[in-house]
């Protein structure tokens, strides 16, 4: 049996994330190691020093004043971001993308969807190769859209042409859907990196899709591409 | 010092709460609305006397959390005539 690599992951939990289990539990499923839990309030992420750090999705703090903005200045974001600056891997899904956005680790803004409306539904989503998307997407399937749910109220992803230009030129933008946009995103954006291509956000859950009972494993491929990538 | 903080979009950033009543007010017979725009006001209760050094932390407050400067523009209002120290125990 090929030996498998397991990165020591850290998932970070703040009041209002309801997703930081599902993410535990796909996290466990993949490496067969539970991942660390860290509450907003700690300083440090724990020894020995995490490689992967997830943001879960949820509603953190209520969604008070913006999506993310609170959860972004919680005391355990200076070790976060202490962990990126070191060249650590970073994952933030749904909210916790609004999160990255929030503490600048990736830029843009997500604003409420163009419909107005709560969208909770399957997306298709295509992926981007590029060198930067190749270093936490890379043992995914270039050419095979991943079948993924979404959840959220706030995912129409927003920045400025000059940024935009940066992101699409630097190999950045790593996901995009497929078919009708559900919330209005430029470029129909669904996912990001940052240039270094270690830090990723999106708004589709992977752990929503990680078992056959849940119609299909794409998020799995997703999140075990990531987890590889860190290891 | 009561200091009142005013968050509003940046023109040209989708505000679809706006979009929603603006229909809402033109469907309920107002003709004459022909723009909305949403925002928010925070209110902060300062421990602080002095006029210039509340506007300056309180632009400080909006850098670094209250304004998403992204897409929000803010602006600051001081009371004047409300020169109390919030000295509440």
């Amino acid at each position: 049996m090929p030996r498998v690599r397991k990165p020591t992951i850290a998932i970070i939990s703040f009041p209002g994330a309801n997703c930081d289990r599902d993410i535990m539990v796909a996290v466990a499923a993949i490496t067969g190691k539970p991942p660390r839990l860290v509450w907003h309030t700690e300083t440090d992420l724990g020894q020995p020093h995490p490689q992967l750090v997830i943001l879960p999705g949820g509603f953190t703090f209520g969604d008070y004043l913006r999506e993310g903005a609170i959860a972004a200045r919680s005391p355990i974001m200076d070790a976060v971001l202490e962990h990126s600056w070191r060249g650590g891997f970073i994952l933030g899904i749904c909210n916790g993308f609004q999160i990255l956005l929030e503490m600048g680790l990736l830029p843009g803004v997500l604003l409420h969807n163009k419909s107005m409306r709560f969208v909770c539904t399957e997306v298709s989503v295509a992926l981007h190769p590029s060198p930067v998307a190749h270093v936490m997407l890379g043992s995914l399937k270039e050419d095979k859209p991943l079948a993924l749910p979404i959840a959220h109220a706030a995912g129409n992803y927003y920045t400025d042409d000059e940024t935009l230009a940066r992101l699409t030129g630097n190999g950045q933008v790593a996901l995009t859907y497929l078919g009708d946009n559900p919330n209005g995103s430029l470029a129909d954006i669904a996912g990001i990196l940052s240039d270094n291509g270690r830090v990723l956000g999106l708004m589709p859950h992977p752990e929503r899709k990680i078992d056959a009972i849940h119609g299909g494993n794409d998020g799995r491929l997703l999140l075990k591409s990531v987890i590889e990538a860190a290891a | 010092m009561r200091v009142t903080i005013t968050i509003t979009h940046k023109p040209g950033v989708l505000d679809p709460e706006a979009q929603a009543i603006a229909t809402a007010l033109k469907n309920l017979g107002y003709g004459e609305v022909m723009a909305v725009a949403t925002g928010k006001s925070i209110s902060l209760d300062l421990d602080e006397t002095d006029p210039a050094r509340a506007q300056q932390r309180a632009a400080k407050m909006c850098e670094s959390l209250l304004a998403n400067t992204v897409i929000e523009d803010y602006s600051i209002a001081i009371d004047h005539n409300d020169t109390t120290a919030n000295a509440k125990s």
